[in-house]
């Protein structure tokens, strides 16, 4: 019996073990240090913030890995011997596989700053971060945040649901700028500050100061040298593949594990998947890491095929993510990049309550509909995807746009407002002719 | 902010330790005049009051009590006796015995007959202390809320004592304690074998079958449950609540001053003295009045919550309890319009029947009604909205879940093996109600106690006692802080059984999911109240289809990404509910769906 073992129980490891089983009889056992159990690691703020128990973020129950037979091993891989298929593990036991995936995810990025190894610093990526926020949480007086993005206010929703006072360092003049157009990043920063969080732009850490005892106790602020004492330092700049122990091994790496489009390392019948895998030739528009939830669970997916002798190309579709900005939810469907360029139209309606948005990119000269940023507003996955892949022509799209709408019952629609934006822009009289509902989305799907 | 809730929460706890002192104040003075009974019975006790020496003394409630059901054993015997040497010829058998069903009735009207006291004197003074106490201290910790921003906001529910819920060996342990102490209750009170020993059966059959059958036994639950007993303020909440109910339902002669306190009000509203389910009824209302506020300030932002919730206060404020006053003033049949059978299982008991009977057009009106309501409103309605048109928009259990349960429904049972065991015991009780109420009916109609060899009278009267008062009441609500909001509503409801196999198989009703934006992250598992694990249809973007989904909604406001919606569309299409779904292998390359 062929004998697959997964590095790595989060959402790309456990997907592929899923998927192997669903395809396979193989033996498979999935190799972790971190937790005995895949949980959600998108869920590690709900834990802090007590809205849910570490249980609550298990996917399956105990006994599901026992009943599908996979073979949970508690334990750290030093190394890999890719000659005779053998893993040395911590524990001084060794392992062989006939095939091995590598699902590693990443690690907090480090810049080197001074003090960044003390006690009370650290990111938020694994399960020991949280352990380790929790430790320092209590009496805690001030919370310092060091990087926009989704991890940095992630961090900052968990302190202030404690009452811990928080200072959020961004590096860049407005929230997340670098990935969303200004309007929706204005709309975010004053979300943000409504909440009371201290919000610095165009900011950067300088260096982190110990008490002398080994413990952080102040930041020092890069441009003015301001000092703010704070009793944990959340360093949140990102995150990068975790793959700093195999750089000599002889498995290709740049700044991932380079994967061809089946997702195959350099290495005979070795993998990797999820953060740690840099796509070779990325499909057009997409970058080579994607370090996201949906992406490592198609690769796992993908991967799955592959070593079980169907080989399937990964294919990650129309970009999609989302995110929760404090109670301002986000989704984007298709190409929403911060600045479009100058063959792009877009199409952006806001709330008065400074709250929700719609914006809609689309091509200047053809009308091609090229993607969606939704924020405070739900639209369907699966019709926005089916707009952007069919080249869907913008008056088509917004005449159409309850169809896409997803919020609960009794929401109120704005997707009229919508096309009258439209209709001042462009002199047109276009009207709304679908409604929220699944009818209609059943009937376009299936077309 | 947080001052204003702190005296909003003392004022709460003031108000509930009055609320249980007050039953030790005042006192109790037997009278010849309190002694209730025709005139045999009424002699027989005068007769054993005087020789026990309780009359004209003043005693405890408590010790009163204890006395005069002694009073009653004795005039029971005495009489019992004498039957025996001959009954006197103008009286039949059981007007001239005391049978065992009229103990409680004589030591309820003697103890309300007999008693005196602060709680007599000042009636509305114990009612603004307790129920006013409660109203102010609960709103002053709720209003606050309005002014947070709206959002979801469930922090620190993990981290509270009361709402933490307690492993789940403790958990069972105390549910298994108290369902074989209710059993044991039952069979001395009913002096009945039989059923309770069916009862037994029937739950270990079915344990059995979750167990081995199913193959739940190696299934450890430990994610349905608090890894951690340290929810030591919900086990107190339970306890609470349970007493509450043990003292509605069987000890009624000890909360004569929670009734005598409602008196003032009751007489105002239906020209009648309190029971003790005007009582309830009034609590209730309150109840769900105070924490749908509560639910309005949580929900703020969802208009489906704040509709929904609205509904819910609706229906009990007025169909559950002002319209029934109303009718009851004008000497007209009282019920519940919105209840119905099965879950309303007296519907067709013959007192029940014989009212309706008797009151000509509106009667007539009422019992048809209450028949259209579950033979053709439930399948219409639940085919065009799912089951949550009645369970989280109109029944009185169903609000009182969503209002003053909403704090526990992170403690739903989300394991396999409590679905499975939900399967067999709802679908069970719904049997056993259908089966109750035909020897009822064939009772009414026939005049026979006897079917198949079965006593139709004590079937009902144990369906009464074990599913209406102890399922329904006693576990149902009183494991609130440790099983969920939803016990009764998922493990028990007859109706819920009803409604949830027609939105299964028959209804445009389900919850479905945003393709693959579940980040599998389990807030709407968390939150769901009927324990259904929500997560893991919506990581597989399959829709979901559940007999037990009332509706709430909740699952779709926690999530944090706008992945689920509940929606009433054509019918299900099957391609969306299979257990294979995948969105991003392309169709072309992979033939496997």
């Amino acid at each position: 019996m062929k004998h697959t073992v997964i590095i790595g129980n989060g959402i790309a490891g456990t997907t592929a073990a899923r998927w192997l089983r669903k395809l396979s009889t193989q033996k498979i056992t999935i190799i972790s240090s971190e937790t005995d159990h895949f949980f959600s690691r998108t869920a590690l703020m709900y834990i802090y913030m007590g809205h849910m128990r570490f249980e609550d973020t298990k996917p399956y129950e105990d006994w599901f890995w026992t009943k599908n037979r996979i073979d949970l091993v508690k334990d750290h891989v030093n190394d890999i011997d890719y000659r005779n298929k053998s893993l040395g593990l911590a524990s001084g036991s060794e392992i062989k596989y006939d095939n091995l995936i590598l699902a590693l995810g990443s690690k907090s990025n480090m810049f080197g700053w001074p003090g960044q190894n003390l006690d009370g610093v650290g990111g938020l990526y694994n399960f020991q971060d949280l352990e380790n926020m929790e430790k320092h949480s209590p009496g805690l007086q001030r919370a310092v945040i060091c990087g926009g993005g989704l991890i940095g206010i992630e961090m900052a929703e968990m302190f202030h649901s404690r009452n811990i006072p928080v200072t959020m360092l961004v590096r860049e003049s407005s929230y997340w700028n670098n990935v969303l157009p200004p309007e929706e990043s204005q709309m975010v920063s004053d979300h943000i500050r409504k909440n009371h969080i201290d919000l610095r732009l165009s900011l950067n850490l300088g260096e982190i100061k110990g008490d002398g005892t080994g413990k952080a106790k102040s930041i020092i602020v890069k441009e003015t040298g301001e000092e703010i004492s704070c009793g944990y330092v959340g360093l949140t700049a990102g995150v990068s593949p975790n793959v700093g122990w195999l750089k000599e091994s002889g498995l290709e790496i740049e700044r991932g594990i380079m994967v061809d489009e089946h997702l195959a390392t350099n290495m005979p019948d070795v993998y990797a998947i999820g953060d740690c895998a840099q796509l070779r030739q990325p499909k057009p528009g997409r970058r080579n890491i994607e370090a996201v939830w949906y992406t490592g669970r198609m690769m796992g997916e993908t991967v799955a095929y592959n070593i079980t002798g169907k080989t399937v190309d990964y294919d990650p579709g129309i970009w999609f993510n989302s995110a929760k900005f404090i109670d301002i939810e986000y989704q984007v469907y298709g190409d929403m990049p911060a600045q479009h360029d100058e063959s792009t139209e877009s199409l952006f309606w806001k709330h008065s309550d400074n709250e929700k948005s719609v914006r809609i990119n689309y091509e200047k000269s053809t009308g091609t509909v090229k993607g969606f940023n939704l924020f405070g507003i739900r639209y369907r996955h699966e019709v926005c995807e089916k707009w952007i892949k069919d080249k869907t022509h913008i008056e088509d799209v917004i005449q159409n746009l309850g169809m896409a709408n997803f919020d609960p019952e009794f929401y109120k629609q704005y997707e009229g407002d919508v096309v009258n934006l439209y209709n001042q822009k462009s002199g047109k009289n276009l009207t709304l002719k679908k409604k929220r509902g699944l009818r209609n989305v059943l009937s376009f799907l299936g077309a | 902010m947080k001052f204003i809730q702190n005296i909003g929460l003392g004022l709460f706890i003031i108000s509930l330790l009055t609320f249980v002192g007050m039953l030790g104040v005042g006192h109790q003075k037997l009278s010849v005049d309190h002694i209730p009974g025709n005139e045999y019975h009424k002699t027989a006790i005068t007769t054993a009051a005087q020789e026990a020496g309780i009359l004209d003394t003043e005693m405890s409630n408590v010790g009163f009590v204890s006395n005069f059901k002694q009073v009653l054993k004795t005039a029971q015997n005495e009489q019992e006796k004498l039957s025996e040497a001959g009954l006197p010829d103008d009286v039949d058998e059981w007007n001239f015995k005391i049978g065992n069903w009229k103990m409680d009735e004589y030591a309820s009207s003697a103890v309300k007959a007999s008693a005196g006291g602060p709680v007599q004197d000042n009636p509305w003074l114990f009612f603004f202390l307790t129920f006013g106490l409660a109203i102010i201290g609960g709103l002053l910790f709720i209003i606050p809320k309005f002014f947070e921003t709206p959002g979801i906001k469930n922090n620190g529910i993990y981290h509270d004592s009361l709402t933490r819920g307690i492993k789940v060996n403790l958990r069972s342990g105390l549910l298994i304690f108290t369902i074989i102490a209710v059993i044991i209750y039952g069979f001395v009170r009913e002096g009945n074998l039989f059923w309770p020993l069916v009862t037994i059966a029937i739950g270990l059959a079915i344990t059995y079958f979750v167990f081995f059958r199913e193959g739940s036994k190696d299934n450890n639950p430990q994610r349905s449950a608090s890894p951690i007993n340290t929810g030591w303020l919900g086990i107190i909440a339970g306890f609470i609540l349970i007493g509450f109910y043990i003292l509605l339902y069987w000890k009624p002669e000890y909360i004569n001053n929670w009734v005598t306190m409602v008196n003032p009000l009751s007489n105002s509203l239906n020209g009648g003295e309190a029971s003790r389910w005007f009582l309830y009824g009034m609590m209730y209302t309150i109840i769900m009045l105070v924490m749908g506020i509560r639910m309005l300030a949580k929900y703020q932002h969802n208009k489906y919550q704040r509709v929904r919730t609205y509904s819910v206060m609706f229906f009990q404020t007025s169909f559950a309890f002002l319209i029934p006053q109303i009718l009851a003033k004008f000497n007209m049949p009282a019920p519940d319009l919105k209840n119905m059978w099965p879950l309303d299982y007296s519907f067709f008991f013959d007192y029940r029947l014989d009212e309706l009977a008797s009151n000509g057009t509106l009667g007539i009106f009422m019992l048809v009604w209450g028949i259209v309501l579950f033979s053709i409103g439930v399948p219409v309605f639940v085919f065009f909205f799912g089951k949550r048109w009645y369970c989280s928009w109109v029944c009185g259990c169903g609000g009182l879940a969503e209002t003053m349960g909403d704090p526990f429904r992170q403690l739903s049972d989300k394991s396999m093996r409590a679905w499975k065991y939900e399967r067999y015991i709802i679908h069970g009780v719904m049997v056993a109600a259908v089966i109750m109420t035909i020897g009822v009916l064939y009772t009414y109609f026939t005049g026979s106690y006897s079917i198949l060899g079965f006593n139709t009278a004590s079937l009902k009267s144990w369906y009464g006692f074990f599913i209406g008062a102890g399922f329904a009441g006693i576990v149902g609500t009183g494991f609130y802080p440790l099983m969920g909001n939803r016990v009764w509503c998922r493990f028990g409801c007859p109706l819920a059984g009803y409604l949830g196999l027609i939105q299964r198989f028959r209804s445009k009703f389900r919850i479905t999911t945003n393709g693959g934006q579940c980040i599998s992250c389990g807030n709407c598992s968390t939150y769901c109240e009927m324990g259904i694990d929500v997560r893991s249809y919506a990581q597989k973007g399959q829709d979901i289809v559940r007999s037990s989904c009332v509706g709430c909604g909740v699952c779709a406001a926690v999530c944090p990404r706008g992945v689920l919606r509940l929606e009433n569309g054509p019918n299900t299409d099957s391609s969306r509910t299979a257990e294979l779904r995948t969105i991003h292998i392309s169709e072309g390359e992979i033939k496997i769906l």
